[in-house]
């Protein structure tokens, strides 16, 4: 089970726009860097973030090599209804994890 | 200089270049990936922050914002978010998507930077249009690292 | 995740706290060191790379292990009472073994002796997670080594160290450390060496790792052999750099270039 910590709001209110800060344990190796034997250690990075509201796609992001370990991803929605946020990270070797947030719109 | 009152939520943060534009100045991997994202077309100068150090106490983990000026509404608002880098291996960095539902086109994240260089933003709008800022990035290197064998 | 919310809550009051103290004392924590983008990506629990260790942790804490089928809980309670200042006074002496022991090795201790579980890897993720919570219960307190004389000895042995010149650029520790803190080598500001903030996120290393780690970073640094994994003089050494640092308020899980 993946090791995910997210900072977001329980609740707001309609119309309020909230940052969610999400944080994922990953060591995004890039797939450049001589290991001990100095042959290339293999490119295992996440490729994909997306984050749903209700179903609804209300961010995407996609990160490269250049993404730092542990990636830190942070962006703004607008509160709509109440429900449940979803991210969601994949990448290299069919790495998936999810993460459901509850918030309550009022 | 921008007006400070535009910039008053940004009080603190590091510098923002605001050199004009320019894809001629920059390496042909980084100027291609630019012109991938853009048809071609040149991103004018404006409208976008790219807060990030100028001086980093380490290249693995780079704090960075970009933030673009835009309504979000459904008739004008920021489609996407390009980010690119000079000097590493690959010149991409992250790309985003957003709609009016995000309020606001900010996004941040951590990058690994392998050498001082430059960063490039672009934002992409509903109505077509590209908007670019840069930032050089002085890279330091932590001292006393450990030996990988 | 209670831990973290207290977490959370007294990350503010720690950061205020942190300031008042270091009033008047001229020791300075590598934390004051470090630019304004890397104090804010410590001061967010949320945000801290070190915090992802401390969650596993936390997990662990809860879960049954070894052949006793016992979760550290079991005996500790809750870890925010019963761990809170033990982080500050390591290394101390480990009464059954009659000699010092690390944090780490006390942990260890705890999962043989009571557990009956398998001592945990040195630098292993499951170590680094469980002395990251441990750690976390003290931050915000004063580093206190205890008094005891049985580790009079092993706080000259790592004095004696810390002044002896080394390998291949002939420096001691304090050449550094002590005479030229605060200057640049190499772009990066000298710390004072205080291990206020152990385990750390170390950014050069994309992980969370113990002082013993950064230690050997130093060594091989300095282009002198460094001592096997396992040896005394890391304990030694971080014996007396936590007397060195007796006050200073414990700021771990920290993040540190």
């Amino acid at each position: 089970m993946a090791n995910i910590l997210v900072n977001a709001p329980k609740t707001a209110k309609k119309g309020d726009i909230i940052e969610i800060k999400a944080l994922i344990m990953h060591p995004m190796e890039t797939g450049f860097r001589p290991g001990t034997n100095g042959r290339i250690i293999p490119r295992n990075i996440v490729e994909d973030f997306s984050a749903t509201w209700n179903g609804r796609e209300i961010f995407r992001m996609k990160m490269s090599p250049a993404i730092a370990a542990n990636p830190f991803v942070s962006f703004f929605t607008v509160a709509t209804g109440s429900g449940t946020v979803v991210l969601r990270w994949s990448g290299d070797g069919g790495f998936v994890a999810e993460h459901p947030l509850a918030i309550t719109v009022t | 200089m921008p007006a400070p009152r535009r910039r008053a939520f940004l009080a603190g943060a590091a510098a923002v270049t605001l050199l004009p534009f320019a894809a001629e100045a920059m390496p042909e991997a980084l100027a291609a990936a630019i012109r991938e994202v853009t048809g071609g077309a040149e991103p004018r100068a404006g409208k976008v922050t790219l807060d990030i150090p100028p001086i980093v106490e380490n290249g693995n983990t780079v704090p960075t914002t970009v933030s673009v000026e835009s309504p979000m509404t459904a008739h004008d608002y920021v489609r996407a978010i390009h980010v690119f880098n000079e000097k590493n291996p690959q010149p991409h960095v992250f790309n985003a998507w957003l709609s009016p539902d995000n309020g606001r086109a900010t996004v941040g994240t951590r990058i690994k930077l392998a050498d001082s260089q430059k960063i490039v933003a672009v934002a992409e709008t509903s109505t077509g249009e590209f908007w670019a800022a840069s930032a050089e990035v002085i890279v330091t290197i932590a001292a006393c690292i450990e030996d990988v064998t | 995740m209670t831990r973290l919310r207290l977490g959370l809550a007294a990350a503010g009051v720690f950061c205020a706290s942190l300031a008042l103290a270091q009033a008047g004392d001229p020791r300075r924590s590598g934390y004051q060191e470090m630019g304004p983008a890397l104090r804010k990506m410590q001061d967010d629990d949320t945000a801290n790379p070190a915090m992802l260790f401390v969650q596993a942790g936390a997990a662990a804490w809860a879960g049954k292990a070894g052949a006793a089928g016992k979760s550290c809980a079991d005996c500790h309670g809750d870890a925010a009472v019963s761990m809170a200042g033990v982080a500050a006074r390591y290394p101390a002496i480990a009464p059954t073994l009659n000699r010092a022991v690390d944090l780490d090795g006390r942990i260890n201790l705890c999962r043989t002796t009571h557990q009956q579980a398998p001592a945990l890897a040195s630098e292993s993720d499951d170590l680094l997670a469980l002395g990251a919570f441990v750690a976390l219960q003290s931050r915000g307190l004063p580093i206190a080594p205890p008094d005891d004389p049985g580790l009079a000895a092993v706080r000259t042995q790592g004095a004696a160290l810390y002044e002896r010149r080394q390998g291949q650029l002939n420096l001691s520790c304090a050449n550094c450390h002590d005479d030229n803190a605060g200057r640049k080598l190499a772009g990066a500001t000298i710390p004072q060496a205080h291990p206020t903030g152990y385990p750390i996120y170390r950014l050069e290393w994309q992980s969370l790792g113990s002082l013993r780690r950064r230690l050997r970073n130093c060594i091989v640094g300095m282009r002198a052999e460094p001592w096997d994994y396992d040896a005394a003089e890391y304990l030694a050494l971080e014996a007396y750099l936590m007397d060195r640092a007796r006050g200073m308020l414990l700021d771990a899980p920290g993040v540190r270039p």
